[in-house]
């Protein structure tokens, strides 16, 4: 029989794909009960480096291990070429449409996206308005999430252009596989990911305002309570800067400074991990303190660069994602490389009226929502849960888009009887500087642990594992 | 109209202040019917006053103070020339199309409340969509009693609108968002009233709402007082809520209790001689 989906080793059941060749035999020949001993070494290890994942609406376990997969997701070097193409178009087009969001708007002067979803969108951030950013950098770290459906098709699901998050499990998975098989890595070539922080170092201090003098760069996290707290204080320590929350940083005279031990020292760029909302309480939420007061004075006065840009949310939101094609083709003048998934503006009635029809089949998720809370996976769900949804659709139709259930590609993955197929999507992630774009060979491979389901997101049950692009 | 205002805000801090920073829009621009004769900001106090311009075009100062800061006065002082426009505001400085005033913001959500009101002038405004504006201007200014205790400046429009009771800032982000809900672009706008019952010393500034109309432009309308702006009426500022508009934002580092006084003076010019 042939499986519904494409599975990444044996693709539609025609054997083993030539890329998973050297890891299938190993597989094969590896006793079980070391791969089991492995797993469990596999286990510990996280538990020591302490990686964690706070899950929302989980009281009993704030902090919990995301489970790691310790069969890697493999890709060939040539499919990933043309991947790493796409993306790059992607992130180049999401850069070029920000800046006309905040610049002329030629885009909506075209027709192309409506005025209302840019000027009413919840991330558009009015205070952005004609400020030259350094390079004109928005999304100065993009995480892409991509799925497959065959052999040649990759679709992007989401772009992430806020704080997208994740890489840090890119890293530590890859140092725990090197720990836990260095025979795998001696067979094969496999492209090295620890040049990340390195690359989104560069990154950062290609943005600088202060040209001629060594940038300080500062890694801004909305502190201890962050789910992503860990991969905050992690990547601070691998790029070698400081790890700050608002009260670390003062304004004065339009200037960003740090409070240190040896007196204030002038800020150039910062690495923000808080939400524009939080950012500083004279312009965004009164109520915030977590930012830093006048922080967007400085940043207007042009003499602080953010990574990513204040307003960038505007871009990776659910409607403006429906109109990525045009967007691409608008600024490059380029076919997508890329595909995106097919999308029902459900702000549109027509719409509306066939997502409603067609609840069973599709995929209905909200317009801003994110981490999988807040969706509708048709075909999983009951008869009353479609019911209550359909309500929440027709009560808010802008508020949402409905796609058709994807069959994501599968990859071997160990769970309970042995080693079975799961569905996984792809993380990679787009580093644009003002020199030039950086994409480290991989990204985070998220898996869906429970059999048959397609929510990947690890505060859903996901867990993850190491993504190799092989050398050629 | 020759209109005179002084308007000084004093902080003190007991223990004092480490550091402040403050956000000021307290600096009107001309526009048809409103000629800025002359104005002057001073912060008594050590510090740059930085000039520039928020992204809707208001004019703002902005300035840090160093501690040990135990007081500081910001004053403003100046003379606007008005002319009645029957509310009708034109030669403003614009930065966006008219439909960014429909985004909603935390303080002008719409809540069930508020939906209510819509509903009520919903078909008035159908028919004639100025005098469907003056209508919710007139029922806010009918349901809603004034109270200077009984909202904040963090209170949401839905939830003052359900009190019924609350100051111009409130009475405003109501007309907002109920106008915003019918699909009129609309704005909060802060400023300074001279008042007609002669009472020149006032404990705050005014903010009224101002919505946009097909033909017309920008219209003001003022819930509090159920008409709309003469040229007893000072434009400062105008943004999306009184966050966006607000005269003094500030934050501050350190210190103990802080206490503020305010004094606004709107007169006739020509009596500043008497006071």
């Amino acid at each position: 029989m042939k499986p519904r989906a494409f599975d990444e080793m044996g693709g539609f059941g025609e054997g083993c794909r030539p890329c998973y060749a050297a890891l299938k035999r190993w597989l094969d020949d590896a006793p079980s009960d070391l791969l089991d001993q492995r797993r469990k070494e596999a286990e510990l290890l996280f538990r020591r480096i302490g990686i964690t994942f706070a899950v929302y609406g989980e009281q009993a376990a704030q902090e919990r291990l995301i489970p790691f997969d310790i069969i890697p997701r493999v890709i060939a070097g040539e499919e990933w070429r043309k991947l790493s193409l796409g993306l790059e178009q992607r992130v180049k087009a999401l850069n070029a449409f920000l800046k006309d969001v905040y610049g002329n708007r030629e885009i909506v002067r075209a027709g192309v996206v409506p005025e209302e979803l840019i000027l009413c969108n919840p991330y558009f951030r009015p205070e952005m308005a004609q400020l030259r950013l350094v390079g004109d950098i928005y999304v100065a770290i993009a995480g892409i999430d991509v799925v497959r459906v065959d052999a040649d098709t990759f679709y992007v699901l989401e772009d992430n252009a806020r704080t997208p998050s994740g890489v840090s499990y890119m890293l530590e998975n890859r140092e725990a596989m090197i720990r836990l098989f260095p025979e795998l890595f001696a067979r094969q070539s496999i492209a090295p990911v620890d040049g990340y922080p390195d690359e989104l170092l560069a990154t950062l201090h290609s943005i600088t305002p202060r040209r001629g003098e060594e940038p300080c760069v500062v890694l801004l996290t909305p502190g201890p309570y962050n789910s992503a707290y860990y991969e905050h204080s992690f990547l601070a320590d691998k790029l070698g800067v400081e790890l700050v929350e608002g009260r670390d940083l003062f304004v004065r005279d339009e200037m960003v400074f740090m409070r240190t031990t040896q007196g204030p020292k002038r800020v150039d760029v910062i690495y923000s991990r808080i939400d524009d909302d939080f950012l500083d309480p004279l312009v965004f939420r009164p109520d915030s303190v977590l930012g830093v007061p006048g922080l967007m004075l400085a940043y207007r006065a042009g003499n602080v660069s953010l990574a990513n840009a204040v307003g960038t949310g505007v871009a990776d939101d659910k409607a403006i994602y429906s109109y990525m094609p045009e967007i691409v083709r608008f600024y490059l003048g380029e076919e997508p490389i890329l595909q995106n998934v097919p999308t029902w503006r459900c702000r549109e009635p027509e719409a509306l009226a066939y997502v409603l029809d067609h609840l069973g089949d599709l995929v209905v998720k909200e317009v801003n929502g994110s981490g999988g809370y807040g969706m509708l996976v048709g075909p999983a769900a009951d008869a009353a849960t479609r019911r209550l949804f359909a309500e929440k659709l027709k009560r808010r139709p802008d508020n949402f888009i409905a796609q058709p259930t994807l069959a994501l590609s599968t990859c071997p993955t160990f769970v309970g009887s042995g080693i079975a197929p799961r569905h996984v999507d792809l993380r990679p992630f787009v580093l644009t500087g003002a020199d030039k774009v950086r994409i480290v060979p991989g990204g985070l491979t998220r898996v869906a642990l429970v059999e048959g389901s397609l929510v990947v997101n690890s505060s859903q049950g996901g867990g993850t594992k190491d993504t190799w692009i092989l050398g050629e | 109209m020759r209109i005179r205002v002084s308007h000084t805000t004093r902080y003190d801090y007991s223990p004092p202040a480490k550091s402040a920073i403050q956000l000021l829009r307290l600096t009107p621009r001309s526009h048809e019917g409103q000629h800025v004769r002359h104005w002057r900001i001073d912060v008594d106090a050590q510090c740059r006053l930085k000039a520039g311009e928020d992204a809707l075009g208001n004019i703002t100062h902005a300035f840090t103070l160093e501690g040990p800061i135990q007081s500081f006065s910001v004053t403003v002082d100046g003379e606007v020339e008005t002319q009645d426009s029957a509310g009708v505001v034109r030669g403003t400085v614009e930065r966006f199309p008219p439909g960014l005033f429909l985004r909603t913001t935390a303080l002008t959500e719409p809540d069930d409340a508020i939906l209510a009101l819509a509903g009520e002038v919903r078909e008035a405004m159908r028919r004639d969509p100025i005098a469907g504006l003056h209508d919710l201007s007139g029922t806010i200014h009918a349901r809603m009693g004034f109270d200077t205790e009984a909202t904040t400046t963090a209170t949401k429009a839905g939830a003052a609108l359900a009190l019924g009771h609350g100051v111009c800032q409130d009475f405003a982000h109501i007309f907002i968002s109920a106008a915003r809900f019918l699909g009129v672009p609309a704005r909060y706008v802060s400023g300074y009233l001279l008042r007609d019952d002669g009472l020149v010393v006032q404990e705050a500034g005014h903010a009224w709402a101002e919505a946009h109309v097909g033909g017309l432009g920008w219209v003001g309308f003022d819930p509090a007082h159920g008409l709309s702006p003469t040229d007893a009426y000072v434009r400062l500022a105008a943004a999306l809520d009184y966050h966006g508009a607000a005269p003094i934002l500030g934050s501050r580092y350190g210190g103990g209790q802080e206490s503020l006084d305010v004094s606004v003076r709107v007169e006739h010019a020509r009596r500043q001689i008497q006071s």
